[in-house]
Parts: structure tokens; C-alpha cells; sequence
């Protein structure tokens, strides 16, 4: 089915973000253009926002805000850094960034995985509901602040305030956590953990390089989103 | 929303594309503030002499005010504003002069390497006018203004210098802008405009005159300075970066062997020669980043 794939080069400096992106949108279920190449990305913002379809992407240097936000199925690899909000509302698919990422990296995100090699500013997955965020630097500050369902993993550290507000996903930190945010609480590493921290490493192709163990578990302590606290075990 | 840059030379011999670089920044950022625009070059000094740069109506005819200044002044015009280099000694009596020969005159920055230039208008065709791509610098800075709090004229454009080769640009806003200036005018600090950057560069001023280095002036301000705010600051041989505490404004910052750059975003570093190997970061809330040439 691969054998008529196509590999298609974009280069912005002469052509808009607008251009490519209505290329991309325009792609149509079975095409052949699976491989999308784009050079000089200069910090634009928008690159690859939107997309609709199993393909891969490889950006080749730092994009500015909103890099993948919307995403679905695609595969997007920033060779730099991401400006604010980069794989924001991501529905499925991978975006993965070679540098650092700035604020709101993963905001709202419903699924997919965004993997960030360096740190990751404050806010990142900020209300995300069921994204899989895997930083392997550390995050700033209020990161995972109403957090909904999904996974944020960090290799580093976290700043103040981490999962504030939190609801239901899982916080899993493997440095220091400068403070914990409203309603969120360490919570006991069982089997179940570790082995979805695993899966994660292996997402981020460190599996069998770090000790799931080293990791701590943060998460909501439930006191806060039910009108009911006494109920909460039955929800 | 405004925009800001700066950059911060390490290696001497880009000095003379210091303006070009500057230029490149602010035109990137001219969709972030393109109400009004101001930038301060470090440039060449003479030992003995100080560096005056003057504002004046539209054909201010500048010659004829140097001349009546006296013998020893070297005149360089720049559209609206004009730099006055005068010996050292002579700057209390032509600020003086200047108030009573030229009223409508404004002394925009003074310093021993500090030019400052701003204007109305989008803030490419300032950099033009003003021929910003032509200067040679050690280090400098840039803003674009979008005005959201007051209105658009050329005393609310930075950057504000308010001491010796002392300048700062800001993105955000104070909300404790009156209290600071209450408290700096009973030190004697004059504040001229109403705008609340102002009395960021007056506060990191007053802190200096107290004996305080740039970096440790922006770490007080920390404790007394409340509202958003990123600042980008020059003293004659100082480069600073600090964000408030919940990093409210963005900023994106690279470094090479060759040079320090800060931008409100990565767009504005973009055509930095180099930038591909450059090591680039988001600076942290609340710390304050410092760079110092050393005296040549």
C-alpha cells in the first residue's frame, strides 16, 4: 500500500504557513502524501495546525505558537524549539519536540502523545483531558492546573503549583515538585503505575534506561470537584 | 501586546552589523506593536565627552541650536532627533540652555555610549527613518508598541532612560505604578510621563544611584515592583532579562559564543546569524538574567 507514498517538501520561506496548511487539510483519505517535509520554519506560528490525517511531518527547526494544536493522526516532529501552546486540543497522533517547549505545551488536549526531549514552561497540559505528555526536561509553574484525564510523565522537575485543581489524571515526577497545587496530593506507586509509567518510557524509546521507581505519583485527592467529599469513593 | 527585543554582543566583530541586527528584530515584531516604535543602540564613546540625544518637532532645525550651544559640540542628526556630543563638563549648562533656547526640545537619553531614538508610526519605517541598520553598537534594544492604557504619541514609546546610559523596555503592565512613583519622587527621582514603564526604569535607576548592579536592582524590584511585566534592560556595559513571577509576557532567549539575544517571540530571532546552533530557552519567571562586557 506504501509503495506509491509520496514525500512532499514545503519551504516557508517562500511559501505561507496558510498555503500549507490548506494542503494539508486538503489531503484526502488513501492519498499517497505521506511524508511532508518543511524547511525554514522561522518561528511561525500555526505550522501544521489542524490536521486530519496518518501522516508524518517533520518540521526542520523552531516553530512558533499553536505547532499541531488540533491534531488528529498525525505524526509531527519539531527538530527545535515550540513556542506557546504547541500540540494544544491534540485529539490523536504524536507531536514530538526537540528542544525546549513554552507555555501550554498539550493545553487541552483530549488524546495523542506529545513528547518535549528538553524543559517545558509553564502551565504545559494545562486542563488536558486524556493527552499522554512525556517531558524529559522539566515544567514550569500551575502545570496540569485542572487537569482532567491523561498522563503528564517528567523526567526533571516541576515548578509551583503543580495539579492544581486537578481532577483525574495522573502526574508522574521523577525530580522535585516545588509545591502541589490546590487538591492535589502524592499518591501511592502500585504495579499499575509503574507499568503505564513503562509504557510511556518505551513511547519516549527510553524503555529499559530508567527505573519506573524513581518516579512519584501525584494526583487528586478528590476534596475539591464533588459537592459531596464523603461520596467521592463511590463516583 | 507589544513587542520587545535586545541583543547582546560577545564577539567585537559584529559590532558594526549591531543596527542590522536590531532592525531585522523590530520589523519581524511590527505585528505585535505597530502603534509606535524605540530602540538604544550602545555605540561609540569618546573619552570625556557625553552623548545627548535630543527630540524636536518635524524640521527641527538642529544645526542652528548646536551652534548656539557653543564651539565644542559635534552634531549628528537623525530625522526628528539629533545626538549632541559635548564635553562632560558642559552637561549641567546645556541641559540648562536647552530648557531655556529650546523648549520644545527633549533630551530622550544621555550617557557616555547611549543613543535613544523613538517615534510614532509602524516600526520598520522608524527603524528607516532613523537609519537603525547603519549603527554599530555593543548592545542594544528595541521595542514595538501596541497601546492598549494611553494614548499613541511619541513620550508613551520606549524605550524610557531615566539615568546615565541607563534604558528598559517592558511588555505588560504595572499596577503598582503610583505607589513606586510616590515613594521615588520623595527620593528626588523625577518621573516626566504618566506611563507606568517609566517608573520601572526610574525604580531600577533610584536602586542603582543606591549603589545597587543591575542584576541586584532587578532582584528588588521584584519585591516592590507588582503587575506583568517583562523587562530588557542596557546600562552602558549591562544587559538584563527579567520576567515577573507568573511569566505573564513571553520571551524566548538564544545564546551563541558570538551574542546574547532576548525576543518577545522566536520569530524575532529568527534571521540571527547562526541562530541554528544557538542554544535557545524560555527564561524562567521571576529570575533575573544578567550579562557585563567587560570595561574595555
Amino acid at each position: 500500500m506504501n509503495a506509491g507514498a509520496q514525500s512532499n517538501a514545503f519551504d516557508l520561506s517562500h511559501s505561507t504557513v496558510r498555503e500549507l496548511n490548506a494542503a494539508l487539510h486538503g489531503l484526502k483519505q488513501g492519498s499517497n502524501a505521506l511524508f511532508w517535509r518543511i524547511t525554514h520554519p522561522g518561528g511561525l506560528h500555526a505550522i501544521a495546525a489542524g490536521v486530519d490525517a496518518p501522516v508524518t511531518i517533520e518540521v526542520d527547526g523552531p516553530v512558533g505558537y499553536y505547532c499541531g494544536g488540533m491534531n488528529k493522526q498525525a505524526t509531527i516532529l519539531v527538530k527545535g524549539s515550540a513556542g506557546v501552546g504547541v500540540a494544544e486540543n491534540m485529539m490523536s497522533g504524536l507531536v514530538h519536540v526537540e528542544g525546549d517547549a513554552s507555555q501550554a505545551a498539550g493545553a487541552t488536549a483530549h488524546g495523542g502523545s506529545l513528547i518535549i526531549d528538553g524543559n517545558a514552561a509553564a502551565r504545559c497540559g494545562i486542563s488536558m483531558k486524556g493527552i499522554d505528555i512525556v517531558v524529559k526536561g522539566s515544567v514550569g509553574h500551575m502545570s496540569a492546573f485542572m487537569a482532567q484525564a491523561g498522563t503528564l510523565t517528567v523526567f526533571g522537575d516541576a515548578g509551583e503549583a503543580l495539579g492544581d485543581s486537578i481532577y483525574e489524571a495522573r502526574l508522574y515526577v521523577r525530580g522535585s515538585v516545588k509545591s502541589l497545587g490546590a487538591d492535589c496530593i502524592e499518591k501511592e506507586m502500585r504495579d499499575e503505575h509503574k507499568q503505564q509509567l513503562f509504557e510511556r518510557f518505551k513511547l519516549a524509546g527510553v524503555d529499559g534506561q530508567i527505573d519506573p521507581s524513581e518516579f512519584k505519583r501525584y494526583g487528586s485527592a478528590r476534596n475539591l470537584y464533588h459537592f459531596h467529599v464523603d461520596n467521592a469513593s463511590n463516583y | 501586546m507589544c513587542g520587545i527585543v535586545g541583543i547582546f554582543l560577545k564577539d567585537k566583530s559584529l559590532e558594526p552589523k549591531l543596527g542590522e541586527m536590531l532592525s531585522s528584530m523590530l520589523d519581524v515584531m511590527c505585528d505585535r506593536g505597530p502603534d509606535s516604535a524605540g530602540f538604544a543602540v550602545y555605540g561609540a564613546g569618546e573619552a570625556g565627552r557625553v552623548k545627548l540625544t535630543l527630540r524636536g518637532p518635524e524640521g527641527y532645525d538642529f544645526a542652528a541650536l548646536a551652534e548656539k550651544l557653543g564651539s565644542d559640540v559635534h552634531l549628528t542628526e537623525r530625522a526628528t532627533h539629533a545626538v549632541l556630543s559635548i564635553p562632560e563638563a558642559w552637561e549641567p549648562d546645556v541641559r540648562a540652555s536647552l530648557v531655556k533656547l529650546a523648549p520644545e526640545v527633549t533630551v530622550v537619553g544621555a550617557g557616555a555610549r547611549m543613543e535613544l531614538y523613538k517615534e510614532v508610526g509602524l516600526p520598520t519605517d522608524v527603524a528607516n527613518r532613523f537609519k537603525l541598520a547603519e549603527m554599530s553598537g555593543t548592545h542594544g534594544i528595541g521595542h514595538t508598541r501596541m497601546a492598549t492604557e494611553s494614548a499613541v504619541t511619541t513620550n508613551g514609546a520606549h524605550p524610557f532612560s531615566t539615568g546615565a546610559d541607563q534604558c528598559l523596555v517592558h511588555n505588560g503592565s504595572l499596577s503598582n505604578h503610583r505607589g513606586v512613583r510616590r515613594n521615588l519622587e520623595r527620593e528626588g527621582v523625577k518621573i516626566q510621563t504618566d506611563n507606568d514603564s517609566e517608573v520601572a526604569a526610574g525604580y531600577l535607576t533610584a536602586r542603582m544611584a543606591q549603589g545597587r548592579s543591575l542584576g541586584e536592582a532587578l532582584e528588588d524590584s521584584l519585591n516592590d515592583l507588582d503587575g506583568f511585566y517583562t523587562f530588557v534592560v542596557g546600562t552602558e556595559t549591562g544587559f538584563g532579562v527579567l520576567r515577573d513571577p507568573i511569566a505573564c509576557k513571553p520571551a524566548v532567549m538564544a545564546e551563541t559564543d558570538e551574542y546574547v539575544a532576548f525576543g518577545s517571540e522566536y520569530r524575532a530571532l529568527a534571521n540571527l546569524p547562526g541562530i541554528e546552533n544557538a542554544k535557545v530557552w524560555e527564561p524562567e519567571p521571576a529570575k533575573v538574567y544578567f550579562w557585563e562586557r567587560e570595561a574595555a
